[in-house]
């Protein structure tokens, strides 16, 4: 398994099964949950590296989410998935600070390049946050 | 665009008729008016005039009658005054003076005479044998013997034609002669006879007993009501009296007298009314055929620009009905526009399943080696799960395609129920990502309603849409209910949003008022709800309080039981 621990959050059961399943397949360590809510509650309980956000499901969405999750952990890389009708949310994410935004569906090698992306940039970050720690 | 939702015939063809009524009316009421009081006025302006002329053409011919009477006997007079008696005696001479007046008045004197006291004439010159002829009885010398002179009625006499007399006294030592003339009746008549009156009016002259003086033109029927009533009237101070009466053979008929020589006679002149007033008449039926022409063509033009301005009117109802139409069909991809981004989301959640499942496959075929059983159903599963999803899919694009179709305005039995069902199914995603729930609460047995299924869809989505989009991001319910009530449909959709303000309230039906940003909401929806269920008979209300959410009630009258079986739709309550 990887060095990195992957959260994949989206409202549809079917696709984050088939998505988690795959990733581990790629020995991606992913874990799924099916709401904004249970993420934050995941993400309180556990540390995980990259966030893969899906923008539009019921209660919590993904934009609120993404807010909470950088309020809460700064340090966690977030990338979006969206839907073609709401691009828009996509770019409004990355006002918020996400990684990147991606267009469901979305071809998986395509999502786990995103996925180290993100994590390199996290090592980078979290690197020179704890260098910044050493040296105050 | 069809035009069975026109109005029908019978609604232009009332306006036809009350614009013609009204246009008639206005333009010919006063006309007639008018025309009434001039022809009132003038008729009784050519009444006066009628009867000032035939007063004064009466007046007229009595002066000149009473002066040809009093001439006459003054002619007499002259002669016996004149002249001693012993020179009257002479028949020569009589001859000699009858022939000098007959010279000078033409034939009016016929004979001259000379009578002793005892009523014998003496001497006669004239064309009868009628000296020595015995007066002493006759009626007129009693009369004469009794003043200075006398002129008497007409009469027979002894010579049996119609004649009257003039008569002088001459006195002679206490004794009374008298000179008499005899005035040919002819000559007298022709000075009446002479006044004509218009076509039909002519006079003539009574004395007081009622005895022809002169020969009237026309038979007279002097025991007829008329004239027995004008001559019983006193007839004095040498006025003109006129009456218009009824007379014989249902002729209108004016009847004037004034009394002659002094009272004893009356002339008196009768003229049909239709030829006295055969002007007033000509002119009255003038008046009446310009009217009668001009209401025609007042009436024919009226009809005629009414029926233009019908014409208009219905070409541009129908085009209006034309627009309206097009504007439902743009309200109702304006609303499958707004549902756009749920349902695209929803088609491509199940497309994201299947492009995973099919990695999924591709990445378990990729193991080297033959497949293990447990690969192989693994494999099963994510072929079975494609399917499922496209038929997912499938089921999505055939909700939407039943909305996106052409609307079609032919009125059918509707189950509003089922409608219900359809939109809920089309809105439940975008509602979900709202957080919306929505609930139904669908009356069993609920009457069938007349209505065009696609216009009824749109309202219901319009409506529903509109109760999800109410409801910010908190989230809430939408609940959706109907029942018959007593002959009606109701249909009720309230929300738990965010109100309407009471000062929008009245303008939210308004084409183009929406309170939504620019881009989002056409403001057409609750304008073409309001339009559709106007047409359908029915009717939409709304009850709101901001901050605790809006009801729409929407009443359609049902097809009554016996016309329409009800359906049986279950009234499980869905979420």
């Amino acid at each position: 398994m990887s060095a990195f621990k992957v959260l994949i959050v989206d409202d549809e059961v079917d696709f984050l099964e088939s998505l988690v399943r795959r990733l581990k397949r790629r020995m991606v360590d992913a874990t799924g949950v099916t709401s904004g809510e249970a993420a934050l509650k995941y993400l309180a309980a556990q540390p995980a590296d990259v966030v893969v956000l899906d923008v539009k499901m019921p209660g919590m969405n993904g934009i609120d989410t993404l807010r909470e999750i950088k309020k809460s952990h700064p340090q966690v890389e977030v990338i979006l998935l969206t839907g073609h009708a709401s691009v828009e949310s996509g770019v409004e994410g990355l006002t918020l600070e996400a990684f990147d935004y991606l267009i469901k569906p979305v071809k998986l090698d395509e999502l786990i390049e995103r996925i180290m992306e993100a994590f390199d940039r996290r090592k980078v970050v979290g690197e020179i946050s704890s260098a910044e720690r050493d040296a105050g | 665009m069809s035009t069975n939702h026109g109005r029908p015939a019978a609604y232009y063809r009332t306006l036809t008729r009350n614009l013609v009524l009204f246009v008639v009316v206005v333009s010919l009421v006063p006309l007639m008016f008018s025309g009434a009081v001039i022809l009132y006025e003038f008729d009784r302006a050519y009444q006066s005039k009628v009867e000032q002329h035939l007063e004064v053409l009466l007046n007229k011919h009595r002066r000149t009658i009473d002066a040809f009477l009093t001439d006459r006997l003054a002619d007499i007079r002259v002669l016996a005054r004149s002249y001693p008696v012993e020179m009257l005696k002479d028949p020569a001479f009589l001859r000699a003076k009858l022939s000098l007046l007959r010279e000078e008045y033409g034939g009016v004197f016929v004979d001259l005479g000379l009578v002793n006291p005892e009523g014998r004439q003496v001497v006669y010159a004239g064309p009868f044998h009628l000296t020595g002829a015995d007066y002493a009885q006759a009626q007129w010398f009693k009369q004469a013997k009794a003043g200075e002179h006398f002129i008497s009625n007409v009469f027979a006499g002894l010579r049996g034609s119609p004649h009257f007399i003039v008569a002088a006294k001459k006195r002679l030592m206490g004794r009374d002669w008298l000179v008499k003339a005899t005035i040919d009746f002819e000559a007298f008549n022709a000075l009446v006879e002479k006044l004509v009156i218009g076509e039909t009016g002519f006079a003539f002259i009574l004395d007081r007993e009622g005895s022809f003086q002169t020969k009237p033109r026309q038979e007279v029927a002097l025991a007829s009501g008329a004239w027995r009533e004008l001559l019983r009237r006193p007839l004095d101070g040498g006025k003109v009296t006129i009456i218009q009466r009824t007379g014989s053979r249902d002729r209108e008929m004016i009847y004037a007298a004034a009394p002659l020589k002094n009272g004893s006679w009356i002339i008196c002149a009768q003229q049909e009314r239709a030829d006295a007033f055969s002007l007033l008449f000509s002119a009255q039926r003038m008046a009446v055929t310009i009217f009668v022409l001009g209401g025609i063509v007042v009436i024919l033009v009226s009809l005629l620009l009414a029926r233009r301005l019908v014409n208009r009117i219905a070409e541009a109802d129908s085009q209006k009905e034309a627009m309206n139409e097009k504007m439902i069909e743009a309200g109702r991809l304006a609303s499958i526009g707004e549902l756009a981004a749920g349902i695209a989301h929803e088609i491509n959640n199940p497309v994201a399943i299947m492009v995973e499942e099919a990695g999924w496959i591709e990445d378990l075929m990729s193991e080297e080696g033959p497949l293990s059983e447990e690969t192989l159903s693994e494999i099963q599963r994510a072929v079975q799960q494609i399917q499922e999803q496209g038929s997912r899919c499938k089921q999505i694009t055939y909700k939407l395609l039943s909305f996106a179709r052409k609307t079609d305005p032919t009125v059918k039995e509707v189950s509003l129920n089922s409608l219900v069902e359809e939109v809920i199914s089309l809105v439940g995603q975008k509602s979900r990502y709202a957080g919306v729930r929505i609930e139904t609460e669908l009356g069993p047995g609920l009457p069938r309603v007349a209505a065009s299924p696609s216009e009824l869809q749109q309202v219901l989505l319009n409506l529903v849409n509109n109760a999800v989009d109410a409801i910010d991001s908190e989230g809430g319910v939408v609940s959706v209910r109907s029942n018959p009530d007593n002959g009606w449909v109701r249909l009720t959709v309230s929300d738990t949003g965010i109100g309407i303000a009471p000062a929008n309230l009245a303008r939210i039906f308004d084409p183009f008022y929406t309170t939504k940003p620019v881009g989002q909401g056409t403001g057409l929806g609750l304008s073409i709800c309001y339009g559709i269920i106007n047409k359908l008979g029915g009717e939409i209300k709304v009850t709101s309080a901001k901050g605790k959410g809006s009801t729409f009630v929407v009443l359609l009258p049902a097809i009554s039981q016996s016309e329409a079986a009800p359906e049986t739709t279950d009234p499980a309550a869905r979420s």
